[in-house]
């Protein structure tokens, strides 16, 4: 597996958002993770990726315990995350934004830039410029990336997740905002990445790509998991049926 | 020939001092340019003053020794005192530090080895204009490419973004604390130099008013690259020497410059030809200072 959660549970106050999940991401596939506005979906991805430290239970990435590891020591073991809300550096450029992200993967050019008219990091600029082509923003490399278009700042987010070439990537809501062809070509790419060995967590309330998209689903509500499974197995699943459409419906 | 000799000496001690805020001005830049708000420059500033005259006036040290030793102490008390403070943001970041300038003004007023509230005189005038200048050029050059560095852009990011720089492996607390750590020294080795360029020091020359006044210099220049704050600071030195006539408004100019570049320019004189790029940036919503 290459991501294993035991028992994770995060409080605030007398609110348990997480309690006592216990996921397995094993590599290469697309993991789906749904479920109703303030099931904990968003809480479980920060203490995934070190925003929010655990109470109680243990994460494991890669074989390894990396329960207490802040954010950015996580990214630097390859796990890397796009944001809910998009949060880009709104004042660099598109191609700031990417090169921003690969920050992990380059060696420090202070000294090299010490030497008069020197430009360094062309090879890191050359990595970040496929990845704007690869998202279809190579054009907008040097606009600001506060004046994208929401889908695009979507995008470059996504590209400026995989500079840092993660084993494991997490997308909040990526297709939030887009159009449904954005959403098409968004789901193409995934399936791209994907083959290409990547792992991929998906929080996506778009039904469609979800059960598209991933080979594996779990399902939270008020912070616990109630299922998990196929996509099909889930759809079939009374108690996800329940916690999107309640008890009487059904 | 002869006059321009004369005007050169009459205004040495002007064009010294005009290096020395030069120095200042870069020293908080640093700070800023990764958006945090620190008053804690004019300290460190007095902290390599004092320590280096002490030095050169008690322990007959060579001035180079003397000036390094400085610089290198306050370089040391910001260490862990940037490790402390930058758990805070913003105001309580300000505040903290300004804190810790009172600290150091009154620690100064209370050790009888700087002459407390009597000042430091009979300090041997080893500062030599070059020597100023030479620091400010070097150091000017090496914080210009330090910003297009990997460094640099760790810098912006963290301006931006805090949450979004973390996640982009940016060990955050650490680049803070290199650009407070980076300018502590440069204020230092500022106050080093200036000590040893007039004879006296007094406690007061260190305090609130030479931290906000450092601050100016920096902000109204601005803070996109590095000459903008060596533009605040010859604006802020120099203009007050010529318009010495005018002395007792002076303050009433220098707050007007002040108000009238934030409302105007808010990203600082040195972006007056880059009005568009402003407009933009601040309908992004992009980070204030840069």
């Amino acid at each position: 597996m290459l991501l294993e959660t035991a028992g994770l549970t995060k409080r605030f106050g007398g609110v348990t958002a997480v309690d006592g999940i216990d996921l397995a991401v094993a590599p290469g596939q697309v993991f789906g993770l749904i479920g109703p506005n303030g099931a904990g979906k968003t809480t479980l991805i920060n203490l995934l990726s070190g925003q929010l430290r655990a109470d109680t239970g243990a994460v494991r990435f890669g074989g390894a315990d990396v329960t207490a590891l802040p954010a950015d020591l996580l990214t630097r073991r390859g796990l890397a995350r796009t944001f809910q809300g998009v949060r880009l550096f709104k004042g660099l450029t598109a191609l700031e934004n990417v090169l921003v992200g690969r920050h992990v993967r380059m060696r420090s050019d202070v000294l090299a830039r010490l030497v008069p008219f020197r430009a360094a990091g062309t090879a890191d600029r050359a990595v970040a410029l496929a990845l704007l082509d690869r998202v279809g923003l190579r054009a907008r490399a040097a606009a600001l990336a506060g004046e994208l278009a929401y889908g695009d700042q979507r995008r470059l987010e996504i590209a400026r997740a995989l500079a840092s070439e993660p084993r494991l990537l997490i997308l909040d809501e990526p297709a939030a905002g887009m159009n449904p062809t954005e959403s098409v070509g968004l789901r193409a790419l995934l399936t791209e990445l994907v083959a290409g060995g990547l792992t991929i967590i998906l929080i996506e309330h778009d039904v469609r790509l979800v059960m598209d998209a991933c080979a594996r689903v779990a399902v939270l509500n008020f912070g616990r998991k109630i299922a998990e499974g196929t996509p099909t197995e889930i759809q079939a699943d009374p108690l996800v049926r329940e916690a999107y459409l309640g008890a009487a419906d059904a | 020939m002869e006059g321009l000799n004369d005007l050169f000496f009459t205004y040495s001690t002007t064009i010294g001092v005009l290096g020395i805020n030069g120095l200042l001005a870069l020293s908080v830049w640093l700070t800023l340019y990764c958006g945090q708000l620190t008053l804690g420059n004019a300290a460190f500033m007095g902290i390599a003053a004092y320590s280096s005259a002490i030095l050169t006036i008690r322990a007959d040290l060579p001035f180079p020794l003397a000036l390094l030793a400085g610089t290198l102490l306050a370089g040391l008390v910001s260490l862990p005192l940037g490790a402390t403070v930058f758990r805070l943001r913003g105001v309580y970041l300000a505040i903290a530090t300004l804190a810790f300038g009172e600290v150091i003004r009154v620690a100064i007023l209370a050790i009888p080895a700087t002459g407390k509230g009597q000042g430091l005189v009979g300090i041997p005038a080893k500062t030599e204009l070059w020597q100023i200048y030479l620091s400010l050029a070097v150091i000017a050059y090496v914080l210009a490419r330090l910003r297009l560095s990997t460094v640099g852009r760790a810098w912006s990011a963290i301006r931006e973004d805090e949450v979004a720089a973390a996640s982009q492996g940016i060990a955050v607390r650490r680049y803070k604390l290199l650009a407070f750590v980076l300018g502590a020294l440069i204020a230092g080795w500022a106050g080093g130099l200036s000590a040893h360029l007039n004879f006296a020091l007094q406690p007061d020359e260190f305090g609130f008013a030479r931290a906000v006044q450092i601050l100016v210099y920096a902000v109204v220049g601005g803070i996109p690259n590095v000459l903008g704050p060596l533009l605040g600071a010859l604006l802020f030195t120099g203009l007050p020497e010529i318009l010495r006539g005018l002395q007792e408004y002076r303050d009433i100019f220098q707050g007007a410059v002040l108000v009238l570049v934030i409302v105007y320019l808010p990203r600082g004189l040195v972006t007056l030809f880059q009005l568009r790029r402003t407009r933009r940036l601040q309908r992004v919503g992009a980070a204030d200072v840069a």
